[in-house]
């Protein structure tokens, strides 16, 4: 597969998997605010700072306001990861990999694209039941386009790139989600414990789509510890970082065809090492060392595998050393 | 919606013979959509549309900074070719293909038709497709244009002519297969009741002509569609045709010359590449050779050509055959290397170098359209009668300048198809452009692109310029 398809046919799915973590924030973040007691200050400044674009969004925009702050998530078109941008680009790397996609996919990408362009030109960033319907849609279609390539695209090497693309992704946005939460909105040791707290990790949870399976798994109360755990650790939720990890290195050694459990390539080791990590720790041993100072550094390990990816597959310049 | 009330206007109409009363080719469909009301018609017109965009069915304008891409406006009242009459049209671009392949082989080898005087050397040498470092070259089979998409006109009086042969790459294959997908989902019941020549085979005759160009012995040659990027305006295209032959779609930063061979460069290590069908201009294919700042090319990859090490179609320098005035040659070319007499006519060309012809032509500007020889699309031409006296003083100037630089030709009355205007069908301008494969044999995809000028009484159906299009069937009676 030509290294330039591979890197489009990964950012594609990175894309889309970002605007829907985006819709994701922004949903619950808005559900939260519908049950916030009155007099409380609306906490639009934590969902910036989970996407780490906070300097860029104060030198753009001043004061969080929830009309700044949904304006800046989803349509602005010169932030490069509010919804709009993520299918703008994700259209692009779709456009120049038609050929090797499913007729399918391409259809939804661009279906997808003009639903959030037209959604760009007529929502109000006031309306707020008109938003609700829009991250609804951008879920439903990010979705859509994940089943669509599942079921008519062949399993082989492009799409096990747009697996890995997706899944680190979708790691490292519910490892950001979480961080905000443990970071921001647990500021002082009296909330702890109380509906307000409940609900936030409720919230959590949902923007996740992980509050029903969290349930059922038998974890019926709500802790901020079993929470952790569900969303970091669990083997079986699709949106736990584990369960993308596995996942992830699963597809690696399906392009390499090197045996899991081995490795040739650095990515292989770096990968398959932060994935044993993962299968071995415990929930305890992460909050002894620091949830913020663990969840930073699983991210700093994902950028890695990330770089490590496009050195090995996706740099051209290494391939034409290799040549002369 | 009834068409008794269909005008023709005094024009060629493709699809009625006089006022309100269609050719038998076209009886059926007319008959049928005299059944539906005019809101049922403009229902399926726009469904058609959406249908298109949702494909993706795009081009890119260049001109526009948004970079945004827009539909081929499509209208859904079809162009029909009675088959007894396409039959000719085949013969006629098979012979003038032949004619033209045997020219660049001759051209670029032993030159005999310029040796013998047919065309004057000096105007093979001074085509700006007329490309040195292409000369011996030996491409594969001897075939040199192997896609071809000539483009046809018919005048008032029902002949057709051969407006233009566009050897180098032709585009725009890929609306007729989306056209005619779009048409039967619209029609599904008049392609029940009408014999309409399919054109999906396309696809398949085209890979079978690239294949047909690797080394006979290769087992799994490897054939890759070669594009200037998501930015040039045939993008759509390129990536389709890869798609349906099933194909890389390359671009130059992909492709290395490494050991000798074209090469790839895949998440594997380099790869081998056998047979390109390349959708870039000759002049921008190696920078090493031809235009140095070209960006798109790969250094290098002209002498692997040279050498047989990798395929082109179409071959480098078969843009010669598309200067305007070698174009006004071809008859003598079809005499000269096939003994035959032309079945196609060209348009009558004056040529601008020859001092008798140019007299005439700036005599006749009024009358005439003049043409640059090495321009397309609608550039860089005056339609005499339409343009104002300055337009034609700036061409009398630079006829005069630059003789060997522009031909004349009568301005024709283009023939017409009803089009659909709002809520009526009005007749407006077409040409064809049929697609040929040349490879084992000569093949030509039944019926091809018919380009229509959207704006009444325009003859420019450049989609650049206000152009839309059409599907074209070929219908057995």
């Amino acid at each position: 597969m030509l290294s330039r398809v591979a890197d489009s046919i990964y950012w594609l799915n990175r894309y889309v998997e970002r605007a829907e973590n985006v819709s994701r924030f922004v949903e619950v973040n808005l559900n939260l605010l519908l049950d916030s007691p009155e007099g409380m200050t609306q906490q639009w400044q934590p969902i910036v700072l989970t996407t780490g674009d906070l300097p860029l969004f104060q030198q753009r925009y001043g004061e969080a306001t929830a009309e700044n702050v949904l304006r800046f998530l989803t349509f602005d078109a010169e932030y490069p990861s509010s919804i709009f941008s993520c299918l703008c680009r994700a259209r692009e790397n779709a456009r120049s990999v038609r050929e090797i996609i499913s007729s399918e996919m391409w259809q939804q990408v661009n279906a997808f694209y003009l639903m959030v362009t037209e959604a760009a030109e007529h929502l109000r960033a006031t309306d707020t039941a008109a938003l609700f319907h829009f991250f609804e849609e951008v879920k439903q279609a990010s979705h859509l386009f994940a089943g669509i390539m599942d079921a008519t695209m062949s399993h082989n090497e492009g799409w096990h790139f747009g697996q890995i693309g997706r899944l680190l992704e979708r790691a490292d946005k519910t490892a950001r989600i979480l961080d905000v939460k443990y970071f921001i909105l647990l500021p002082s040791v009296r909330d702890v414990g109380t509906t307000l707290d409940e609900l936030q990790w409720i919230a959590l949870l949902k923007s996740a789509s992980a509050y029903e399976m969290y349930r059922k798994r038998g974890m019926h109360r709500i802790s901020p510890q079993s929470v952790a755990d569900f969303l970091i650790l669990d083997g079986e939720f699709p949106r736990s970082i584990r369960f993308c990890i596995i996942e992830a290195e699963r597809s690696l050694h399906k392009i390499t065809g090197t045996p899991l459990g081995s490795w040739r390539a650095t990515v292989e080791r770096t990968l398959g090492r932060l994935r044993a990590d993962l299968d071995y720790i415990t929930i305890d041993e992460i909050i002894q060392f620091g949830m913020h100072e663990f969840l930073d550094d699983l991210q700093t390990r994902m950028n890695n595998v990330g770089e490590k990816i496009f050195e090995t597959f996706f740099a051209l310049e290494s391939v034409i050393e290799m040549a002369s | 919606m009834q068409f008794h009330d269909y005008d023709t206007e005094g024009f060629y109409d493709e699809l009625f013979s006089a006022k309100g009363e269609p050719r038998p080719e076209a009886a059926p469909l007319i008959e049928r959509l005299n059944s539906l009301s005019l809101e049922d018609i403009q229902r399926r017109h726009k469904a058609a549309q959406i249908a298109l965009f949702k494909l993706g069915v795009t081009f890119n304008v260049y001109s526009d900074n948004q970079g945004t891409e827009r539909i081929l406006p499509f209208d859904i009242m079809p162009r029909i070719v009675a088959a007894s009459e396409w039959a000719i049209l085949e013969q006629g671009l098979k012979q003038r293909i032949s004619a033209l392949n045997l020219f660049l082989s001759d051209i670029y080898s032993d030159q005999k038709i310029l040796a013998d005087g047919v065309i004057p050397a000096e105007l093979v040498f001074s085509a700006s497709g007329y490309l040195k470092p292409c000369l011996g070259l030996k491409p594969p089979a001897g075939i040199w244009c192997h896609i071809t998409g000539t483009d046809l006109v018919r005048d008032q009086d029902g002949c057709w002519y051969v407006l233009e042969d566009n050897l180098r790459c032709p585009s725009g294959v890929s609306y007729v297969l989306e056209n005619r997908r779009v048409m039967k989902s619209t029609f599904p019941l008049v392609f029940n009741n009408m014999k309409i020549q399919p054109v999906e085979e396309y696809p398949s005759h085209l890979l079978e002509t690239l294949l047909n160009l690797a080394p006979a012995n290769m087992l799994d040659p490897t054939v890759v569609v070669l594009t200037p990027g998501i930015f040039n305006s045939a993008y759509f295209e390129h990536s389709f045709l890869a798609q349906q032959m099933g194909v890389e779609l390359v671009e130059g930063r992909d492709l290395v010359v490494a050991d000798g061979f074209l090469q790839m460069r895949t998440t594997k290590g380099l790869q081998r590449i056998d047979v390109i069908y390349r959708r870039i201009d000759d002049t921008f294919i190696d920078p090493l050779v031809f235009r140095p700042d070209s960006l798109l090319g790969i250094p290098g990859l002209m002498e692997v050509y040279r050498a047989g090490r990798v395929a082109i179609a179409n071959a480098l320098g078969t843009g010669v055959a598309d200067d305007k005035v070698i174009y006004a040659y071809v008859p003598q070319m079809i005499r000269y290397y096939l003994d035959q007499e032309p079945i196609l006519n060209n348009v009558p060309t004056y040529l601008c170098w020859e001092p008798e012809q140019q007299q005439y032509v700036l005599d006749h500007l009024d009358q005439l359209v003049v043409k640059s020889a090495d321009e397309s699309g609608g550039y860089g031409m005056l339609v005499g009668p339409k343009a104002t006296q300055a337009e034609r003083d700036d061409f009398s100037d630079r006829i005069r300048t630059h003789p060997r630089q522009y031909i004349a030709q009568p301005t024709l009355s283009l023939s017409r198809v009803p089009t659909l205007v709002d809520d009526h069908f009005e007749g407006r301008h077409v040409d064809l452009r049929p697609y040929i494969l040349y490879g084992k044999d000569i093949y030509v995809n039944p019926g091809g692109l018919t380009r229509v000028a959207l704006r009444k009484g325009s003859l420019v159906v450049n989609s650049s310029q206000g152009g839309g299009s059409k599907d074209t069937w070929v219908v057995s009676s």
